[in-house]
């Protein structure tokens, strides 16, 4: 489908996409805050996963020529809208929440700043998916390699100075398939909106197995 | 309790099996250096000069020690790339029949390629007295 841009205006590839279905109401996507938070519009933008509304048109299709696809790997629903059932289960089976046996304190579980910092760049995922859906492992064994997405969060509460839970959360990623099917190619670093780092948190994950288990 | 099991992986884990192929690819680097090492410090390279080096207990141990890690490595390897693409999306819902056939032309395989070595190392002395 060709269409003309307005002139002196770089517009995201969301703007586009609303562009297209202005022309062709029956064009279906997923999208919401359009500022790159809530992560609903991830896409393959000319062969490259993103957030197709922090995504410039110029960087996508620098040639003028831009092909949209749904994220790889993930069944498609309709058009750009993929089923997220198989990454929603990965991210549910890392347990994502504070897992803590001793007794609550009146008020709240305090941290010091130093553990604090510890979670940065690992709470700020918005589960868009971009980097599962870019990463082979995942194509190949969805339903057992927990993939760079929920990897990231399983390190997130790994690293959280509350969480009691370390020796079993290790222990369920021991497998050959959670952790150790990533090859460490780095396609999920490349391809994330948000600038994180799965593959650091892999490895930080892989040390930790290491450490407890020699 | 881990999320996923599996009974055909070398060491039953995948931390054993990461650090197995890792321990496997250092000692079968040190025995590409040590045979490299021969052939650049040895001036006539024969047969008999071959079976010579290999003789003694040292290399016939090491040489030993380099076949096993040599299968542990080709095993976790061949295993990995078998559970990668042999799967049902490609072929459908007898992929594991596949997958346990694969599997075993791989062991028979590493089986001959870990015993034959070893069959040679064993009885050199009594190849060139």
């Amino acid at each position: 489908m060709e269409l003309d841009l307005p002139e002196g205006r770089d517009l995201m590839v969301l703007d586009v996409l609303e562009l297209l279905k202005a022309r062709d109401p029956s064009i279906a996507y997923r999208r919401s805050c359009r500022e790159g938070v809530c992560g609903s519009d991830g896409i393959n933008m000319n062969g490259r996963n993103g957030l197709a509304c922090i995504t410039p048109v110029s960087e996508a299709a620098p040639r003028g020529k831009l092909t949209l696809r749904p994220l790889p790997g993930l069944p498609v629903v309709r058009d750009l809208v993929v089923d997220m059932s198989q990454f929603y289960r990965q991210y549910e089976k890392i347990t994502p929440w504070l897992v803590n046996d001793k007794p609550p304190p009146a008020q709240e579980r305090l941290q010091s700043q130093e553990d604090r910092e510890k979670l940065n760049g690992l709470y700020e995922c918005i589960l868009c998916a971009c980097c599962s859906t870019a990463c082979p492992s995942f194509w190949w064994n969805p339903d057992k390699f927990v993939g760079p997405a929920g990897l990231l969060q399983a390190y997130r509460f790994l690293a959280d100075s509350r969480d009691t839970a370390t020796a079993e959360r290790l222990a369920a990623l021991e497998d050959p398939f959670s952790v150790f099917r990533c090859r460490g190619i780095m396609n999920c670093v490349s391809v994330c909106p948000k600038n994180l780092n799965p593959t650091r948190a892999i490895g930080k994950i892989r040390t930790m197995l290491l450490s407890q288990g020699i | 309790m881990a999320l996923v099991t599996n009974i055909t992986s070398f060491g039953r884990s995948g931390l054993a099996d990461f650090v197995l192929q890792r321990v496997s690819a250092v000692v079968l680097g040190l025995y590409a250096l040590c045979i490299c090492g021969f052939f650049a410090t040895t001036p006539h390279v024969d047969h008999a000069a071959l079976v010579g080096f290999l003789d003694s207990l040292t290399m016939k141990a090491f040489t030993t020690l380099a076949v096993v890690a040599l299968g542990m490595h080709a095993w976790i390897g061949m295993w990995t790339v078998g559970t990668d693409y042999v799967r049902r999306h490609y072929f459908g819902r007898g992929h594991t029949v596949y997958l346990a056939v694969y599997q075993l032309i791989c062991l028979g395989a590493i089986f001959v390629y870990v015993l034959w070595p070893l069959s040679v190392v064993w009885r050199l002395g009594g190849v060139v007295p």
